[in-house]
């Protein structure tokens, strides 16, 4: 036996031995090269999969689901013949190295995620998280990171609908860019990642091959980082071309409607030896491809480096033979580059020649379905019962009106809190012409398609405090937000994507927040009635011993049958009756109160009321098909306080709200199922009515109009002190 | 017998679609106009639509203004064809040399969308006859290179023959000289403005519908002649 660099490749000792015991031989090193990638944790699920099993398991009842779990992406059945298709998917490690890139690259790696299930891509959303604002680091990431998410999707033509910007120190040095795209198709255009046909060409279309993202699955994005781990990593990021990605997509989506392909994939992660080994396996069939038919950026390439490059803005394409001409026609009058590299064969082997030697030789499955699955060992954290008994209940509470009105104007203006609009605009929210709400709205909205008014909504939260302290209940609290946000917007809410960011699965207290998330979050989507349909996890960020807080990220999304009866979140007129649907009770742990003014973190997070947060879903869409609603807001991160103040910002609306019982609980806290709604004097009682048909609590909080914030008998906030301070953060740090 | 408004497509063109639609809700028919034709279809307009065509390689602009349509579009406007270049598409117009100046790296150096209140300074265009002179109007602007630059006699020139079209009111959003937003041609058939028009034609999908008024200018001006 030689000796073969297996461990620098990131492979473990028995999985070397697996894989000489499945080929009855050593590996080639180009074989050993696809393994090592193909088996890495980022494409092989090999920790999380056998938690990732609840999401099928538990899924609640549905017709909705054209596609599940385990292709590209799910599709969703909106009726009308349409489908739509949607996922969030990480970009956290290549982010942190190279930020404008790394963003960038995650934007065009989930597009092309969507663009392969047949759909044309119709926007964008963008969830992140970095290190205190005020970290030296957080300018060039968050500066980078932002600019990386605009630069490629404004380029692409697609709009940024919304998401969110956290920071916390947890996130310092493993930033987290989760991006989420959304497409529209009919129920006929559903493309699959399918190599079928014996004789069927393998057709290469798209950017050159080079020497950029080499590793990137493997010993970049399923590594801890050490200290010295950012820049010498460099070389394993990608680089990014929207403009050539705009032209594959306007390519492949004619390809598709004139029925050329039989079946695609696109190059992502551990680039063609993902898409030839997956096409092949779930076709059943083999494949044979020359690499020397590859175009390459850099002829000395080795073959190694050619099959797993991870350059951007590829596809590879399964054609008919008598197809191929007019392929290449239609990929040369877009510019794209197209070339025929290999064809299925009836073999069951992916077979890979080079310089005329057969350099792979294996089953295609052993790369793509068949990794390594492990059953990690987990323990709760050691901390966790001291953390959870460190209630936010003793801290001191602002206790005068004065003292209230100082205590909101800190948080509106808190880097978790304060105004987004430094990020967001910087992306193209108007491109397409089909966005109805974006931010600063719960959920952004947009039309499908021109001849209808049927439209989605699509909401992406997660809050890692609350999952540090609870991971199931984060979880869930992360995915009630979600389906709240979109409710609001007066959306039933279909459908689930999530990207879970956590530590290193080799730490068990790592996988005990792990387990504990995933079981908390397919518990949750069995009770509000929304199926999982895909989805990423992101392991290993964390930097030495040090992980970040637990964090899924949840996105959810819902239908609209008519978009002219969206509701948006900001006051709308003067005069309009101001209520509170859902209950109040005093839920600081994990809050940004108890951070922002404290420092806080410990207790137990707010308690997750899905039967609750059902209820309002329901009367929300109720009041908003009857068109009650003049607009609705949720209130969650910052408690009524901050929800009151964003909704007046929207149209510089004041509002005049007189509270019940304890304020200083009614302004901060964050209980679960609660929001605001508007409506004129008139539908107060068919509201009222409504709500007591779904029995859910509805509290009459006051009336818009003014130019403040007035909390009777407690403090009046001008509206102008309030923009300052909500406004100013970020450009003063970021700018 | 409806009038045809034609949009051009580069590679990289990005609300060539929007215009369409601008262009049919407006009343006309829309003719989608490809790049590489010597072909303008016997349309009675022509829009350039933003973007980022050629991916703003060289310069923005710079590549499609050498493009096969660009020689008709050219010759066609110097005839006397409404043309209408919209963000990336006023890039072109000036590239082409059918506008004077340049359009360069917005001041705050990032890309900038927002709602954006313009003044109509020049309502005697071909494509601007809907609105009255010193009218505001709200429509998006979105782009990273924005910021209108000419030396100081062309724009005082400018502002001496009335050939600035649009100026931005309540905040410049790129640092464009004299807050130039849009400017016109002697003849008026030829306009170019950075914000944009298409992404403001119904008050559901933009800040307002105040941008329909260019699409509909353009089909009265075939009306009147």
């Amino acid at each position: 036996m030689t000796e073969q660099p297996y461990a620098e490749l990131g492979l473990k000792d028995d999985e070397y031995e697996r894989i000489c015991a499945i080929l009855g031989r050593q590996p080639s090193d180009t074989e050993l090269a696809m393994y090592s990638v193909m088996w890495s944790e980022h494409c092989s699920y090999k920790s999380s999969k056998v938690h990732l099993r609840q999401f099928g398991e538990k899924a609640p009842e549905t017709d909705v689901l054209l596609v599940g779990i385990g292709e590209n992406a799910g599709v969703v059945d909106v009726g009308d013949g349409l489908a739509v298709t949607f996922k969030v998917e990480s970009h956290n490690h290549p982010s942190y190295v190279e930020p404008y890139q790394g963003a960038a690259t995650g934007v065009g790696g989930i597009v092309r995620d969507i663009l392969t299930m047949g759909a044309r891509p119709i926007a964008v959303m963008d969830s992140l998280r970095f290190g205190d604002i005020d970290h030296p680091d957080s300018r060039r990431l968050v500066g980078g990171v932002v600019a990386g998410v605009g630069g490629y999707g404004n380029c692409l033509g697609l709009p940024n609908i919304g998401g969110e910007v956290v920071f916390d120190p947890s996130y310092a040095g493993n930033p987290l860019v989760n991006a989420l795209c959304l497409g529209v198709m009919r129920h006929e255009e559903i493309q699959l990642a399918r190599a079928e046909g014996v004789g069927n060409k393998v057709v290469l279309l798209g950017a050159k091959t080079g020497r950029d993202g080499i590793g990137g699955v493997s010993v970049l994005a399923s590594a801890t980082f050490d200290d010295a781990g950012g820049p010498s990593k460099r070389p394993s990021v990608q680089v990014g071309d929207p403009f050539t990605e705009k032209v594959v997509i306007e390519c492949c989506l004619e390809l598709f409607v004139r029925g050329l392909v039989t079946g695609i994939q696109d190059l992502g992660g551990a680039g063609l030896s993902c898409a030839t080994s997956e096409t092949a396996s779930h076709g059943g069939s083999g494949m044979s491809v020359d690499l020397d038919l590859v175009p390459l950026r850099e002829p000395s390439m080795s073959p190694v480096e050619v099959i797993t490059s991870e350059s951007q803005e590829r596809m590879l394409a399964i054609v008919r033979p008598g197809d191929v001409d007019e392929v290449l026609g239609l990929c040369a009058s877009w510019g794209v580059l197209a070339t025929v590299i290999g064809e299925v064969t009836d073999t069951g082997r992916l077979h890979v020649r080079w310089h005329g030697e057969t350099v792979v030789d294996v089953p295609p499955a052993s790369l793509a379905d068949e990794g390594p699955i492990y059953e990690r060992p987990y323990a709760r954290p050691a901390d966790q019962d001291a953390l959870q008994a460190d209630s936010a209940d003793a801290l001191a509470r602002p206790q005068t009106g004065a003292e209230l009105a100082d205590t909101l104007l800190r948080l509106v203006g808190s880097p978790n809190l304060a105004s987004r609009r430094w990020v967001t605009e910087q992306y193209d929210r108007y491109v397409l012409g089909g966005t109805v709400l974006a931010m600063p709205h719960d959920s952004g909205v947009v039309r499908l398609v021109d001849d209808s008014d049927r439209g989605v909504a699509l909401a992406l939260d997660g809050n890692g405090r609350y999952a540090r302290l609870d991971p199931y209940a984060g979880a869930q609290l992360a995915l009630a937000e979600a389906y709240r946000n979109v409710s609001t917007s007066g959306a039933r809410p279909l459908a689930v994507t999530n990207c879970l960011n956590f530590g290193s699965p080799e730490d068990p207290e790592v996988m005990w927040q792990f387990a504990e998330a995933t079981r908390g979050l397919a518990d949750g989507c069995r009770e509000l009635g929304v199926p999982v349909t895909g989805g990423n996890v992101s392991f290993y960020n964390q930097t030495g011993a040090t992980a970040i807080h637990p964090t899924p990220v949840v996105g959810v999304l819902g239908v609209l049958d008519d978009v002219n009866r969206r509701v948006p979140s900001g006051f709308a007129r003067a005069g309009d009756v101001v209520m509170l649907l859902g209950e109040t009770a005093a839920e600081f742990g994990g809050s940004e109160w108890a951070w922002v003014e404290h420092g806080h973190l410990g207790g137990l997070p707010p308690r997750p009321r899905l039967a609750d947060e059902r209820r309002l879903s329901n009367v929300l869409q109720e009041a908003a098909g009857e068109e009650l609603l003049s607009c609705a807001h949720d209130v969650s991160d910052g408690g009524l306080g901050q929800t009151l103040v964003e909704a007046a910002l929207v149209n510089d609306i004041g509002v005049t709200v007189t509270l019940d019982g304890g304020p200083f609980v009614a302004l901060f806290s964050e209980s679960a199922a609660r929001a605001i709604v508007t409506c004129a004097d008139a539908d107060v009682d068919r509201l009222l009515e409504i709500a007591a048909g779904h029995d859910l609590a509805v509290t009459r909080l006051g009336r818009t109009g003014g130019a403040a914030l007035d909390v009777t008998d407690e403090f009046e906030l001008p509206l102008q002190r309030l923009r300052d301070a909500h406004e100013a953060t970020l450009p003063r740090h970021l700018a | 017998m409806t009038a045809r408004i034609g949009v051009v497509t580069f590679p990289g063109s990005l609300d060539d679609r929007d215009a369409l639609r601008a262009a049919r809700l407006a009343g006309a028919e829309p003719v989608a106009l490809w790049h590489g034709d010597h072909d303008l279809r016997g349309v009675d307009a022509v829009v350039l639509p933003g973007g980022f065509s050629y991916g703003d390689y060289l310069r923005a602009g710079a590549i499609a203004s050498f493009a096969p349509i660009m020689v008709e579009v050219i010759a066609a406007a110097r005839a006397g064809l409404p043309v209408l270049g919209i963000c990336n598409g006023f890039q072109v117009l000036c590239e082409a040399g059918l506008l004077p100046g340049a359009l360069i790296r917005n001041a705050g150096l990032h890309f900038v969308c927002r709602d954006q209140r313009l003044r109509v300074e020049a309502a005697d265009t071909a494509w601007t006859s809907e609105y009255s002179a010193g009218a505001e109007i709200v429509v998006p602007v979105k782009n990273g290179e924005g910021r209108y630059v000419a030396d100081e006699a062309t724009l005082d020139a400018l502002e001496a023959t009335g050939r600035v079209a649009f100026r931005y009111v309540g905040g410049n959003p790129n640092g464009a000289l004299r807050d130039i937003a849009g400017i016109r041609n002697d003849a008026g058939n030829v306009v170019g403005l950075m914000p944009h028009p298409e992404h403001a034609i119904d008050p559901l999908t933009g800040p307002s519908a105040d941008g329909l008024g260019m699409f509909v200018s353009v089909l009265k001006s075939f009306a009147a002649a």
